[in-house]
């Protein structure tokens, strides 16, 4: 089951860049919360600053409190653990090349020394269900390598990676922009089913996408979160100038 | 082939050579560029030539590796007819000192095997001692080094493939010897005496550890830099998905850089092992010159390289001279069977995965 996201006086930065500047909001737990908002403004270094993976940077840096169910990231707990619970899905699919498909969807657990081979055969099956790939994929687990799939698929056999691990929170920045409108709307229908089991945290820029499958949406611009409430309210009747402006296409 | 050659012939018929353009004298005003392009006439004949350029530069390969089997073969034929395929393994035992005796120019008797035994030896001891310092040096200068230091290091790990091996042999001689002999090597006998490796009473302190010591340094470089690179051509993206996964350093490491980076880790082994296999001066210098077989590492030996760097301006006979030419098809022979033997386990490591990372 999933956890809610407190998130106070976040601001990183790249080297000088002030990237995010003071963003407050409080992410519902077993629910989608949409981040859109023109590239650059900083909604994809706000998921990263989710799993600590914005200071793997070289350049970058973080202050401020991330609360996830309660656990202060940035003070109780070290990035290692805190990836361990929170998911991550990439906007370019990246499977292990060199790895079966099983052993990319038990990639996480065998790294971290899960060796009960029933029970591993178990949650690669289940992953793998839940993304939608099963069936795709059944016949071949062990035979074809994680890169030999589709793009489409390989977006799934990673989704299915990051819940194999069973994440309370599951972090997918902009999942299906590299995808084919096909490919991209299974990406849609698999948010939408797992939202009630993960807390889901989606950034796209496509408006359409998040109308469809979050309940949330935050607005991001120029490094600053204009607008947070109910996906319908920013969508029909946005409180800023600017959201409305970006959601009516005349910007971004 | 043909087929180009054919269609190209119409095309350089139909095209309008420059000056009797009939297109050029009914438009007057022609922009710079069109004439330009219209005055260059037929680029296929410079195209075959190009074609023919680079199908000779090819073949030129084939060419070169004839002429010198042939002309190793050819010149060893005097010893091949003496002594056949026992060459590679005929000894005998003195009836006097009761010593196996592999080689003796004087009494003219060759064997090939105790100098097979000396190169293969010494350089898999290279391998041993310079596979992990050089993949060590190639995480800590891709993932953890320091951005100021990086250059530094790198620049410092490629000059050490710039100096002459000469100088290697020197350094060798003076540093490297004296050292194992008066620190290492006693302490080796004394803790891994029993494994039968280290034992003898050599006194030098030469010998195939010196030898392998001294390739270790040499294909250091080589093995690192290549290394190094493959290590950074492995993408960011990879590197992000085990981290996401809850990875530490290491075992980012292991499965999002190693794993990916592992064939061209294997083909910089193997061009680090092409280097120690022919290395010859100096191995010369340190490896003790002797046409022995011992299991020990600490005793004196020799390899094909250093016999024949050794012996072939002095060889007055001409068996002996035809030997030490065999000897030099034998180290040809032992470079391409150790490559394909290379390249085996290269495709047994790799099964079918694909080779390169997105």
């Amino acid at each position: 089951m999933g956890v809610g996201i407190e998130v106070i006086n976040l601001n990183a930065w790249y080297g000088n860049n002030h990237t995010l500047q003071d963003i407050n909001l409080h992410i519902p737990a077993n629910h989608a919360t949409a981040l859109i908002g023109p590239s650059g403004c900083g909604k994809s270094t706000f998921v990263r600053c989710l799993n600590r993976m914005h200071e793997t940077n070289p350049i970058g840096r973080v202050t401020g409190t991330v609360r996830i169910g309660g656990l202060d990231i940035y003070q109780d707990a070290n990035p290692v653990e805190i990836r361990r619970r929170v998911g991550m899905v990439f906007q370019r699919p990246n499977p292990f090349p060199t790895m079966s498909i099983y052993d990319n969807v038990a990639a996480g657990l065998k790294l971290n020394g899960y060796s009960n081979r029933r029970s591993l055969d178990e949650i690669v099956e289940r992953s793998l269900r839940r993304s939608a790939l099963w069936d795709e994929v059944k016949d071949d687990l062990k035979k074809k390598s994680g890169a030999s799939l589709s793009g489409g698929q390989q977006q799934r056999l990673c989704i299915a990676r990051a819940l194999a691990v069973d994440p309370e929170v599951l972090l997918m920045d902009e999942p299906a922009s590299a995808l084919d409108p096909v490919s991209t709307s299974k990406i849609e229908d698999l948010v939408f089913q797992l939202k009630s089991q993960y807390t889901i945290v989606i950034v796209t820029h496509n408006m359409q996408q998040a109308a469809r499958v979050a309940e949330k949406t935050g607005f991001f611009l120029n490094g600053r979160m204009v607008e947070f409430d109910s996906t319908h309210k920013i969508f029909t009747n946005p409180s800023d100038k600017r959201t409305e402006d970006y959601i009516t296409g005349r910007f971004g | 082939m043909l087929n180009s050659e054919v269609e190209s012939e119409p095309r350089a018929g139909l095209k309008p050579s420059p000056g009797q353009n009939p297109e050029t004298a009914a438009a007057p005003e022609v922009s710079p560029v069109r004439g330009f392009l219209l005055s260059r006439g037929n680029s296929a004949i410079a195209d075959a030539g190009f074609r023919w350029l680079m199908v000779f530069s090819g073949l030129s390969i084939f060419g070169i590796v004839g002429l010198i089997v042939w002309q190793l073969a050819l010149r060893s034929q005097l010893s091949w007819q003496k002594f056949g395929f026992s060459f590679f393994y005929r000894s005998y035992v003195d009836s006097v000192t009761h010593q196996r005796i592999f080689w003796d120019p004087v009494s003219g008797h060759f064997s090939a095997l105790p100098f097979i035994y000396g190169t293969l030896v010494s350089s898999f001891l290279a391998l041993l001692i310079s596979v992990p310092l050089a993949v060590g040096l190639a995480i800590f200068l891709t993932e953890m080094c320091p951005q100021a230091l990086r250059g530094a290091l790198a620049f410092l790990t490629e000059l050490l493939a710039a100096i002459p091996s000469v100088i290697y042999g020197l350094w060798g001689i003076f540093v490297l010897v004296p050292l194992l002999r008066v620190y290492v090597n006693p302490f080796l006998i004394r803790w891994l005496g029993w494994t039968g490796l280290f034992s003898g009473d050599n006194p030098t302190g030469l010998g195939f550890l010196a030898a392998g010591v001294i390739l270790a340094i040499m294909i250091l470089p080589i093995i690192s830099s290549l290394t190094r690179e493959v290590m950074t051509a492995v993408p960011q993206s990879q590197r992000e998905a085990v981290l996401a996964l809850g990875a530490t350093r290491w075992e980012m490491i292991r499965m999002g850089v190693l794993r990916n980076a592992r064939v061209g880790m294997m083909g910089a082994i193997i061009l680090g092992l092409g280097r120690a296999l022919g290395e010859t001066m100096a191995v010369t210098m340190v490896i003790g010159n002797t046409p022995e077989i011992h299991a020990s590492l600490l005793s004196n030996g020799s390899s094909m390289a250093a016999v024949i760097a050794n012996e072939f301006t002095e060889a007055v006979s001409d068996m002996h001279l035809s030997a030490l030419i065999e000897i030099g098809l034998a180290l040809f022979i032992v470079t391409v069977i150790v490559n394909a033997l290379a390249q085996l386990l290269m495709w047994a490591v790799t099964r079918g995965a694909p080779a390169t990372a997105r």
